[in-house]
């Protein structure tokens, strides 16, 4: 049973995980129809910054409190920053060609940053530093749960519920779900769709630098290439909630995190990846428009 | 180019205007690199190195490109409204020369002198880069049915290359299978393959189809790596024969100038086959599928048929140079076929130009050559690659060299049409 | 209704209904098309005209009703509900879209050979080998599609590209391209839109010449004096309902329409 509890726990770790990265292909999909390939990238640029502060902070002896406030913080805005300047160099200059323009350009910018940071930093694994300590009071239920899968589940559970009333009632968050919803129209009652575009790719390459810090402490290393299976979970966890749909991203990316969990304690973690492969295909292929996604008929 | 006669106060204006604007992106991308291109720390041994002179060189480069990119985009806009064509220009001059019959034979023909003297003007060692390029254009005319008269955006195309290589590898192994029955099985492999493939996945819309093709690559790359039972896994499996030539005894320079010409043979019949299906019904109904699905069903042309032969066919080359590519190493493992492979081949097309024969031939030269002699550059190509498939689709989507189509002339009502290939 | 012909329609709709999550697009419709008509096919923005076209072309898959199409010549009638779009073509039923769908990359006589896809038959070996067969096949298809373009006025402008055309030309040209296959029906989604006086008369002469050969004709469009002049009998829509149909002189007259067209509150 303490089997059973445990599994289903790093599941949901797992999940959460999945859930930031997710977010970011769900928003922007819902936004300008895009599959941003190179939100896994942005991911692990924000697990590298993040790397990169927290380490050289503990080198010259910052106390723990402020490497992490500050890894997190640096985190996001470089991530974010990332994100916006990808959006302007490499999608708006496509927003209106052939619809395999921008997905090419977006291939490439993922394979651009993955080398780039591979140039400027290194391809060993680095060990990343332990950002979360062992809580004292966690000691009793230690055996099924970590006190990073706790505080992972804590911070993402407060970030969901902080993205939800950012969206719900907020101006810039009315102002998303009605370009979601019809881009022409948004900008016909004066909404500026550039502003809302740009914000979306800040606020989900944020989201995912904070899920790459977060797995990047509980896992204990990084790596340059990091950002292409995890891309390509977080964005099968997108599908099978229904691309486009936020909620959908979190059911999917839960879904796909215990199923994985379960998988791989009681089968092998022999073929973790291509069951999420085929999980991938074959959501794509049976039901392209996933759990909570609604299908939808062209307009010709 | 900018003369300084025509510095007018308004050109001035915009100079001033465009270099403030480059200094300014030239800050933000010596903020944005700033963690990753300053700091280096060393975790083991606790060390921080403060690389500022890479401020620098991001600095100076982005000002650069931005300029540049500007300059590009003004002379565009200008371009396009000197004349108000909305569609890139009929031919290139590349074209023009060669549809001039007088330098079209002539030329084709020094080409062909020159490749075919290659190996006995230089030496075997750059023999053997050229073939490793002429693979690639193989690999880029395969995969340019596919992505670039078709429109069918393959990101798993390695893996119908893994194909071929592994069932050459395996045929010989288990079977002792020669090189020459391989070829064919190999390739025909492939193609059943594109099929099986294809038939659940062409009715996907193209970015999922982009997604699905990606998924599906990395599932054969991730069998072959984890199924030791029947590929050996990560280890592959080497002493594979390189082709035999009537039983004839080679050493390994000869059998590496063998292997040259047999790919220049391969790839002539490539340009032939490729050319002539372009050129046919299926080729244009391919076009067509690129240009508008629906209007393509509209007009009577089955949408699944088309996309899986034009899958069958990409994937039919990809299969062939699989084998070739086992011949040539003599070993094969997982590690050839990553999804990195699937990009460069990817990269060939968007390059040279999609659907353009002539394009993708000098794609691959350029992307394959240019790294091997440059060894400088040769640290840097994934990331040029990158930049490559970015840049071209926004500054030049139709590539260096864009496919042309065929003309016709009519002469009164009796429209003789003057058929002529165009590349 | 009055004016029912006794020769058999080749296009027969009945209680043809599509929704869209709520949205009833199309009502209960139900409206023939005889053998060498024109049939025009009037009504508000957003009656629910063009939607109308894809389902009868197989492009949207409506949720209730039937299609049938008959074959003048064979008198062979065919459900086209289900069918793919392209079996629909062949069938003998093309049409031509509203915002224009050309492949603008291919040149206007290729534009012209594709539509001779479903009528010709080789296939990847006859491509490599190009042999006796292929090649007759293919100077067929330049011929006929030469032909068609002589006759929509672009005969001139064979190799340029179709998107470089003119609008009214990219519009004759669509309706080359679906003369082409080979139809008997032809449905046209608003061909004088964005055309001058001069286009629109030239255009009226075509769509005249096209029903003389023997075709008969579907015809979507706003231009009130075209459809009046032109068709033999109107259909007017609205809300995804039919709401009258009658010959131009019946439809002129009719309150209903009037109503439609300028709001509930003239008597
Ligand atoms: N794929 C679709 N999904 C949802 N609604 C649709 C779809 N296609 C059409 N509609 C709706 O159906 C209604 C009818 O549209 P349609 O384009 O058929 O009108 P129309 O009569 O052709 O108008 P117009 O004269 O402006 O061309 C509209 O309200 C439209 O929004
Ligand atoms: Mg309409």
């Amino acid at each position: 049973m303490d089997y059973f509890i445990e599994l289903f726990l790093s599941g949901l770790t797992r999940g959460s995980i999945y859930a930031l990265i997710a977010l970011g292909y769900t928003m922007v999909y819902g936004i300008i129809g895009l599959i941003n390939f190179a939100h896994g990238e942005i991911y692990m640029i924000g697990a590298f910054t993040s790397f990169i502060v927290a380490t050289t902070l503990s080198i010259y002896g910052f106390p723990l409190a402020a490497i992490v406030v500050v890894a997190g913080v640096a985190a996001a805005i470089w991530s974010s920053a990332y994100g916006y300047t990808v959006e302007q160099i490499a999608y708006k200059p496509l927003r209106h060609a052939p619809r395999l323009a921008p997905l090419i350009s977006a291939i490439g910018m993922s394979i651009l940053l993955q080398n780039y940071v591979l140039l400027a930093q290194t391809s060993d694994f680095l060990p990343f530093p332990k950002l979360i300590p062992e809580f004292a009071f966690m000691e009793p239920v230690a055996h099924v749960i970590g006190s990073s899968d706790l505080v992972i589940l804590i911070t993402t559970a407060m970030i969901m519920l902080a993205l939800t009333l950012l969206i719900k009632f907020t101006r810039i968050g009315k102002a998303m779900r009605a370009t979601a919803q019809d881009r022409t129209m948004a900008l016909l009652v004066g909404i500026n769709v550039d502003r809302v575009i740009s914000a979306t790719f800040i606020l989900g390459s944020a989201l995912a630098a904070i899920g790459g810090l977060l797995i990047a402490s509980h896992i204990g290393q990084i790596n340059f290439a990091i950002g292409f299976i995890a891309g390509i979970k977080a964005f099968t966890a997108a599908v099978l909630g229904g691309i486009g749909s936020i909620p959908g991203a979190v059911l999917g990316s839960l879904v796909l995190g215990l199923t994985e969990s379960f998988a791989t304690g009681y089968v092998s973690s022999d073929y973790e990846d291509v069951f999420a492969f085929s999980l991938l295909v074959l959501i794509l292929i049976f039901k392209p428009s996933g759990l909570l996604g609604k299908a939808d008929t062209k307009k010709v | 180019m900018i003369t300084a006669k025509e510095l007018t106060p308004i050109n001035k204006k915009i100079i001033c205007k465009a270099l403030k604007r480059s200094l300014l992106i030239s800050l933000w991308f010596v903020f944005l690199t700033f963690p990753i291109m300053v700091i280096k720390v060393n975790p083991i041994e606790r060390t921080v190195s403060w690389r500022w002179g890479n401020i620098a060189y991001v600095a100076i480069g982005s000002f650069v490109i931005s300029l540049l990119a500007k300059a590009w985009l003004v002379r565009k806009e200008r371009a396009a409204a000197a004349k108000t064509a909305a569609c890139p220009t009929r031919a290139s001059i590349f074209h023009n020369i060669l549809q001039r019959p007088g330098c079209r034979y002539p030329l084709a023909a020094l080409l062909l002198g020159v490749a075919l003297a290659f190996p006995h003007l230089f030496s075997t060692y750059q023999a053997n880069i050229m073939t490793t390029a002429l693979m690639y254009i193989v690999l880029g005319l395969g995969l340019n049915i596919v992505v670039g008269v078709a429109g069918l955006l393959d990101l798993g195309y390695v893996a119908f290359y893994a194909i071929g290589a592994y069932s050459y590898a395996l045929l010989n192994l288990h079977f002792h299978l020669g090189f020459w029955a391989a070829l064919p099985i190999g390739g025909l492999l492939a193609a059943l393959f594109g099929v099986l493939l294809g038939f659940p996945v062409l009715r996907l819309r193209g970015d999922y189809l982009a997604i699905v093709t990606l998924g599906f690559g990395e599932i054969i790359r991730l069998i072959l790596e984890n199924w030791n039972a029947f590929s050996k896994g990560p280890s592959g499996i080497s002493n594979i024969p390189r082709p035999g030539f009537f039983g004839l005894e080679m050493s390994l320079d000869q059998a590496m100038i063998y292997m040259y010409y047999l790919m220049i043979g391969l790839v002539l019949l490539a340009i032939f086959v490729v050319n002539r299906l372009q050129h046919s019904r299926l080729g244009r109904a391919w076009l067509a599928l690129r240009e508008d699905e629906i209007a393509c069903q509209a007009m009577g042309i089955d949408k699944t048929r088309i996309k899986l032969t034009a899958f069958a066919l990409g994937a039919f080359w990809a299969g062939l140079i699989g084998v070739i590519f086992a011949a040539k190493t003599t070993f094969v493992n997982p590690a050839s076929f990553t999804f990195m492979e699937s990009a460069i081949i990817l990269a060939i097309v968007v390059l040279g130009g999609m659907g353009s024969i002539i394009g993708v031939i000098c794609g691959a030269l350029i992307l394959i050559l240019l790294p091997e002699y440059l060894r400088a550059l040769s640290e840097y190509r994934m990331l040029a690659f990158g930049a490559i498939l970015v840049a071209m689709m926004i500054f030049k989507p139709e590539g260096l060299i864009a496919g042309v189509r065929r003309t016709y002339c009519f002469q009164g009502r009796k429209s003789t049409a003057a058929l002529q290939d165009d590349e | 209704m009055m004016n029912k012909r006794m020769n058999k329609p080749i296009l027969n709709v009945s209680g043809l209904t599509i929704d869209f999550g709520g949205i009833r697009a199309l009502d209960h419709l139900d409206f023939d098309v005889q053998v060498t008509e024109i049939v025009a096919l009037i009504g508000p923005n957003g009656a629910g005209k063009t939607t109308l076209f894809n389902c009868l072309t197989g492009i949207y898959r409506p949720t209730d009703g039937e299609i049938l199409l008959a074959c003048p010549k064979t008198g062979q009638q065919t459900r086209l509900n289900g069918l793919k779009p392209n079996k629909i073509t062949e069938r003998g039923m093309a049409r031509t879209f509203q915002n224009i769908r050309l492949f603008s990359r291919m040149t206007v006589l290729e534009n012209v050979m594709i539509g001779r896809h479903c009528r010709t038959h080789s296939l990847i070996l006859g491509a490599i080998f190009r042999n006796r067969k292929t090649r007759e096949e293919e100077q067929e298809t330049i011929h006929k599609s030469y032909e068609i373009l002589e006759k929509v006025g672009l005969a001139g402008q064979v190799n340029e590209l179709a998107g470089n055309l003119s609008y009214g030309a990219q519009r004759r040209l669509e309706i080359g391209r679906a003369l082409a296959t080979e139809p008997f029906l032809l449905l046209l989604d608003e061909p004088a839109a964005g055309m001058n006086p001069q286009e629109t008369a030239v255009l009226v002469a075509l769509i005249r010449q096209i029903r003389d050969e023997g075709h008969a004709i579907l015809l979507i469009e706003h231009d009130m004096k075209l459809v009046m002049t032109l068709s033999d009998r109107v259909v007017v829509m609205d809300y995804g309902k039919k709401i009258a149909q009658g010959t131009p002189d019946q439809i002129r007259g009719n309150r209903d329409v009037i109503k439609a067209y300028l709001g509930e509150d003239v008597g």
